[in-house]
C-alpha cells in the first residue's frame, strides 16, 4: 500500500522554522536592550508609573490656559493644512515628470527625488530644519510639505500613469499644446483621485502635526513637550486631550469631504 | 489620408458650465481657510529667503559633507541601528500580547449568547464595547507621545520606547486582528458552537486556519512600520538610531547626520524588503 506522492506528509519547514527563527531573532534583541527590566516590574517602580499616570488628572483649566491650548490647537491645524497644500503643489509638479512625460531621465530622477523626500519622516525633517530655520510653527510646515511632497509625488504620479491616455492624444493629435492639453483631458480626469490622496494625507497631517513641535516646530506638540518638561502634567493632560480631539474633528471633515467627493 | 478636424455635433445649447457656481464658492472658501492658516503658520517665504537665514542654513548644510565615515563612528551608529531593531521587533511581540486576548474578547463571532439568542446579552456587549473603546484610546495617542511620557516614567532609554511601541501598536493590532478574524465567513465557527465546540475550539478550528495567513502579513507590516516609529521615538530620548541622530544634531555635527540618515534609509528599505518578502512566503 503506497500512499500517493502529493499526500505524504512533508516536513512541515513553515511550520517549525518560522517560529525557531523568530525567537532566536527575538531573544538576540532582548539581549541587545539596555536598561534594568526587572526593576521596570518592581512593585516601586509600578506604583510610581501609576503615581505619574493619576498625577494627569485632573486636567488643567482655567481661561487663560485654555484660550492658550485653542490657540496652539489652531496652529497646528494651520501647519497641516499649508503643509499638505504645499505639499499637493509640489508632488504634482514632481508626478509631471514622475509619470514619465518628460523623458526617462527626468522619471528616474524625479521618482528617486520623490522617494528621498519621503524616506525621512516629517519629525526628522523638522528636527534638521528647526536647526536651520529657527523654532517655530514655519519649520514644522516645511517639514510636513516637504515629506508629504514625496508621497503624494509618488502617488500623484501613479495615478497619471493610470489614466486613459486617449483624451489628451486626441486633443494632442488635434493641435492643442501640452499644457492645454494636460489641464483639460488629463487633469480633470485624474482630480478626484488626487483630491482624494490630499485628504488622506491632511488626516496623516493633523497627526504629524500635533506631535512634531516635540522637536520645536509649533502648535500642540511644543505645548505638550514643554509642560511635560517642566513637569505640569495636569496642562499637558489637556493639551493631550486637545490633540485628540482635533485629530478627531479633522478625521471628521476628512471624510465628509472624501464622502461627498466620491458621491 | 489627411485627418481633417471636424466639430464633433451641434454645439450646445447653453454653454454654461453646470458646476461652475459652486466652483467660485469653493475657490472662495478655501482662500478665506487658507489666508489664516498661512498667518497662523507663520508661513513668510520671505523670512527664509533673508539674507542671515540663508547663511545660516548655507552653514549648517557645509557640515553635512563630507559624510562621517570613521570606523568607530561606523560602529557606533551600527550598534544605534540593531537597537532601533530590536526596539521595534520586542515592542511589536509586545504588542501582539497585548492584542491577542483584546481581539478575542472583542471578537463578535465567538458570542455564545448571541448564537443562543440572537442578541448579545447586556454584560457580554458592554465588555466587548469597552474593550473597543481601550482599543481605540491606547492607538488614537500618537507613539511618540507614548515614548515622551514614558521616557519621563521610567527613564531614558530603550525600555521607554519598546513600551510605547507595545500600548500603540497593541491598539492598532487589537483592532484590525479583530477586524479580520469577524470579517472571514462565520458559517463555519458558528457551525462549531451550535455544535458544540467549546469558543477555544471554534477559533482554533473554524477561524484561525482561513484567518492567519492575513494576520501574520499584517503583523510583519507592523514591524516594518515600528522601525520607521522607533527611529522617530529616538527623538525623545526612547533610545536607538533616533537618539544619536538628536544628539549629532545637536552638535551641528551635519557629516553624523548624513551618515545615520544613510543608515536609516538603508534600513528601512531592508526591513520593507524582508517584510514583503516575508509576507509573500507566508501569505
Amino acid at each position: 500500500m503506497s500512499i500517493p506522492a502529493s499526500a505524504a506528509p512533508r516536513f512541515p519547514v513553515k511550520s517549525v522554522l518560522v517560529p525557531t527563527v523568530f525567537l532566536v531573532f527575538l531573544g538576540a534583541c532582548i539581549t541587545t536592550l539596555s536598561g534594568d527590566w526587572s526593576g521596570l516590574f518592581s512593585r516601586a517602580a509600578v506604583a510610581n508609573m501609576l503615581a505619574f499616570f493619576v498625577s494627569f488628572f485632573p486636567p488643567a483649566g482655567g481661561v487663560a490656559f485654555l484660550q492658550r491650548v485653542v490657540a496652539a490647537a489652531m496652529e497646528t491645524l494651520a501647519i497641516s493644512l499649508i503643509g499638505t497644500l504645499l505639499a499637493a503643489i509640489g508632488g504634482l509638479a514632481l508626478a509631471l515628470p514622475a509619470s514619465g512625460r518628460s523623458g526617462k531621465i527626468a522619471k528616474a530622477l524625479t521618482r528617486w527625488v520623490a522617494n528621498v523626500l519621503r524616506a525621512v519622516p516629517e519629525l526628522v525633517w523638522a528636527a534638521m530644519i528647526v536647526v536651520a530655520a529657527g523654532l517655530g510653527p514655519l519649520a514644522g510646515t516645511l517639514a510636513l510639505a516637504i515629506h508629504t511632497t514625496g508621497v503624494l509625488g509618488r502617488l500623484f504620479a501613479e495615478s497619471l500613469e493610470n489614466i486613459a491616455p486617449e483624451p489628451y492624444e486626441a486633443l494632442r493629435r488635434n493641435g492643442v499644446s501640452p499644457m492645454p492639453a494636460f489641464w483639460y483631458a488629463t487633469f480633470p480626469q485624474v482630480l478626484p483621485q488626487l483630491v482624494s490622496y490630499t485628504l488622506y494625507r491632511w488626516e496623516n497631517n493633523i497627526r504629524a502635526a500635533a506631535v512634531l513641535g516635540v522637536v520645536g516646530a509649533g502648535g500642540l506638540g511644543q505645548m505638550l513637550y514643554v509642560h511635560l518638561s517642566l513637569f505640569q502634567v495636569q496642562e499637558a493632560s489637556t493639551v493631550l486631550i486637545a490633540v485628540v480631539v482635533l485629530v478627531g474633528l479633522v478625521d471628521a471633515a476628512s471624510n465628509a469631504a472624501r464622502a461627498r467627493l466620491i458621491r | 489620408m489627411s485627418t481633417v478636424v471636424r466639430s464633433v455635433g451641434p454645439a450646445p445649447a447653453s454653454l454654461r458650465d453646470p458646476s461652475g457656481p459652486a466652483r467660485i464658492v469653493w475657490t472662495i472658501a478655501a482662500i478665506l481657510i487658507l489666508i489664516p492658516a498661512a498667518w497662523l503658520a507663520e508661513f513668510n517665504p520671505a523670512t527664509l529667503m533673508g539674507e542671515a537665514s540663508l547663511r545660516a542654513t548655507g552653514q549648517f548644510l557645509a557640515t553635512f559633507f563630507p559624510p562621517a565615515l570613521g570606523l568607530d563612528f561606523l560602529e557606533l551608529v551600527a550598534r544605534a541601528a540593531w537597537k532601533t531593531v530590536a526596539i521595534a521587533t520586542v515592542g511589536t511581540t509586545l504588542a501582539v500580547l497585548i492584542a491577542i486576548p483584546f481581539a478575542l474578547i472583542a471578537n463578535r463571532q465567538l458570542s455564545v449568547s448571541a448564537l443562543a439568542e440572537e442578541r448579545m446579552c447586556f454584560a457580554c456587549a458592554a465588555v466587548r464595547t469597552g474593550v473597543r473603546w481601550l482599543l481605540i484610546a491606547l492607538r488614537t495617542v500618537p507613539e511618540i507621545v507614548w515614548a515622551l511620557l514614558f521616557v519621563r516614567a521610567v527613564g531614558l532609554g530603550d525600555a521607554a520606547g519598546v513600551i510605547a511601541i507595545a500600548l500603540t501598536y497593541g491598539g492598532m493590532l487589537g483592532k484590525v486582528y479583530m477586524e479580520i478574524l469577524e470579517s472571514n465567513d462565520a458559517r463555519t465557527t458558528r457551525a462549531l458552537l451550535v455544535n458544540g465546540a467549546s469558543r477555544m475550539q471554534a477559533l482554533l478550528y473554524g477561524t484561525l486556519p482561513v484567518c492567519l495567513p492575513e494576520l501574520v502579513s499584517y503583523t510583519v507590516y507592523r514591524w516594518e512600520c515600528a522601525i520607521r516609529a522607533s527611529v522617530i521615538m529616538g527623538f525623545v530620548g526612547a533610545g536607538g538610531l533616533g537618539m544619536q541622530m538628536e544628539l549629532s544634531l545637536k552638535m551641528f555635527a551635519g557629516g553624523e547626520v548624513l551618515t545615520m540618515l544613510a543608515v536609516f534609509v538603508a534600513l528601512v528599505w531592508f526591513a520593507d524588503l524582508v517584510s514583503a518578502a516575508l509576507r509573500r512566503w507566508l501569505g
